[in-house]
């Protein structure tokens, strides 16, 4: 488990002065995904580079299984940092070394022996899937593959937390979905605590438990996905859904949102609000998916006539939020800034 | 006027060239000290500059030993030994390479500012070949947990190589250039026999024989080193493995 209490990282003085980290607080459980999101500049290699003790925070703290790692001299913190496992952007591989011999510098580095290394690298290999590439060059690799070798490579040393910093940036949308598969697994099999940073919505919604929005230095919205996306007041939740264009309605009905704010929502809530409003409802727009075995969705229907109080009351009485218009906050304004 | 021209045609008692047959004798025990000599200044070069070349490197603003005054003095020295012509540094520094060698002719008082210049040039190859490095490898291997020592060697040193190699190679062939200028000063080797017998005898067969083997010469070290660089670049040397239709499909992908 990994933790940042009130982290804080100023860069210059006086005037120069530029908050990066503004008292950032939260804590990734073991066998949790947590993502960090935010446009380019909102700090997020910042928390990247102090999370993985690069970089001292100017006050706060780290603390890695409840033991405070800011506080270290430079010496012990070259041994803290082998508790924390860091998967960079996929040009992270040393050109003039192959897949195994990237995979052994953590264990080079310790100072383990060549039969022990040899063993653990091939172990790590195996686990992500490429036994077979042991000798290829980064070049002879896919950038999926070269990101597999950062994740083994990162896993070396058995840290109790793995760091991804925009792991996935870059990679075409089939390698993404395998690594974060593979994410996935490694969370469940070693129960690690992974702190996801990404620029990329879509694959928050893929990858993570739980999310964080980074924006000029500060978390202005956190929760977990699954709530989030339930809740229709929420920008970060709206930014995680792509915004589709619908349907408009016909010109005698009334444009209404829904989303599905519980679990509880009957798969034909459509016929069942029809029919309780004994009026036309008809559908303009919806996507309903699964996120990590809860279903969520979010749809516009066009409504003929009926009391908007009661349309409200039938829906929430149905596990549905419905409003007249999307909350002012504009989601495709947020998917700009995250990109 | 038969007379005269008897001895214009006649053998001539004043041409002392050097007879065709004795030009190997005399070019190649000089080829031998040039080699050398030049052989002598790259091993302190190569030991002086690599650890002068990573520490510059390193205590420039973004390195590992972050050090702006220090930095700045070393730079400066460095680029003192760069600015000054051969021939006048090789001049200002006798009394220093009397000091070190107690002589200044011959191959050890060449050695000397042979090696100041050749360390100065040096350490900015390295230096220029280490900025090359991504600098995302330096931040792996912290993360990995690697020591200083440790991150010089595997991400700047070992990434650099194809690149120090290439540097290496025109730093050499600067070497056996100025090697002929030592010549002038009698530091002995190929460039003293051009002067003193193509130059100042105007024996131009020596002359040619000495443009020759030094043509020779520093078109073998370009090839060395260009080898050595395909050899130490896992990218070209995969490459190179490849049938040539292969190859081109490669560069088309």
């Amino acid at each position: 488990m990994i933790s940042l209490e009130q982290l804080t990282k100023v860069y210059g003085h006086g005037d120069q002065r530029t908050v990066v980290l503004d008292r950032l607080d939260f804590s990734v459980d073991a066998g949790e995904i947590f993502a960090v999101v935010g446009p380019s500049g909102a700090g997020k290699s910042t928390l990247a580079q102090c999370v993985n003790l690069l970089e001292r925070p100017t006050s706060g703290s780290v603390l890695v299984n409840g033991e405070n790692l800011s506080q270290l001299s430079e010496k012990q913190l070259r041994v803290a940092r082998r508790r924390i496992g860091t998967i960079f952007q996929s040009d992270g591989l040393y050109s003039r070394r192959t897949a195994a011999q990237n995979v052994a510098l953590p264990l080079e580095y310790l100072g383990v022996t060549a039969a022990e290394t040899r063993a653990r690298v091939a172990e790590l290999l195996g686990r992500v899937g490429l036994s077979n590439k042991a000798g290829h060059y980064p070049h002879q690799l896919s950038g999926g593959q070269r990101q597999r070798v950062g994740i083994a490579r990162a896993l070396a040393l058995r840290p109790s937390v793995l760091l991804s910093d925009e792991a996935t940036s870059g990679l075409d949308p089939d390698s993404t979905r395998s690594i974060v598969a593979l994410l996935k697994e490694l969370r469940d099999d070693l129960g690690l605590s992974i702190l996801f940073i990404t620029h990329e919505m879509d694959t928050v919604l893929q990858v993570a438990d739980s999310v964080a929005r980074l924006d000029h230095g500060r978390i202005v919205e956190s929760g977990r996905i699954v709530e989030l996306l339930r809740d229709p007041a929420s920008g970060l939740g709206r930014a995680l859904r792509p915004a589709r264009s619908h349907e408009s309605a016909a010109a005698d009905a009334t444009e209404w949102f829904v989303s599905y704010t519980s679990a509880a929502v009957p798969a034909d809530w459509l016929t069942r609000l029809a029919d309780q409003l004994g009026t036309t409802v008809s559908l303009l727009g919806a996507s309903i998916e699964t996120v990590d075995g809860a279903t969520v969705g979010h749809a516009s229907i066009g409504v003929t006539g009926a009391d908007p109080d009661h349309l409200i009351a039938v829906a929430q009485s149905l596990g549905l939020d419905a409003r007249t218009e999307q909350p002012a906050d504009e989601p495709a304004e947020i998917l700009e800034q995250a990109a | 006027m038969s007379i005269l021209t008897a001895t214009l045609t006649g053998p001539l008692p004043l041409n002392n060239n050097v007879p065709v047959a004795d030009i190997p004798a005399l070019v190649f025990p000089a080829l031998l000290d040039t080699l050398i000599m030049v052989g002598i200044v790259m091993l302190i070069v190569v030991l002086v500059g690599i650890p002068l070349g990573a520490l510059v490197h390193n205590l420039a603003p973004g390195g590992l030993f972050e050090n702006p005054a220090l930095h700045t003095t070393l730079s400066w020295i460095v680029s003192i030994g760069r600015s000054l012509p051969f021939l006048i540094l090789m001049a200002a520094i006798v009394p220093f390479t009397r000091f070190i060698t107690g002589t200044n002719i011959g191959i050890a008082a060449a050695v000397v500012p042979m090696s100041i210049a050749g360390i100065a040039f040096f350490t900015r190859i390295v230096e220029n070949s280490l900025r090359g490095v991504p600098p995302t490898l330096v931040r792996v291997a912290k993360a990995s947990g690697a020591s200083p020592l440790q991150i010089i060697r595997t991400a700047q040193l070992s990434e650099a190589l194809p690149s120090i190699i290439g540097g290496l190679t025109i730093n050499t062939i600067a070497m056996i250039e100025y090697s002929a200028i030592a010549g002038t000063i009698g530091a002995g080797g190929i460039g003293y026999v051009a002067v003193t017998y193509g130059y100042q005898r105007f024996d131009n067969t020596v002359m040619l024989a000495t443009i020759v083997i030094l043509v020779a010469t520093v078109a073998s070290v370009q090839l060395i080193g260009d080898r050595l660089v395909r050899l130490t670049t896992p990218h070209s040397r995969t490459q190179a493995r490849l049938p040539r239709a292969a190859r081109r499909e490669a560069s088309l992908v």
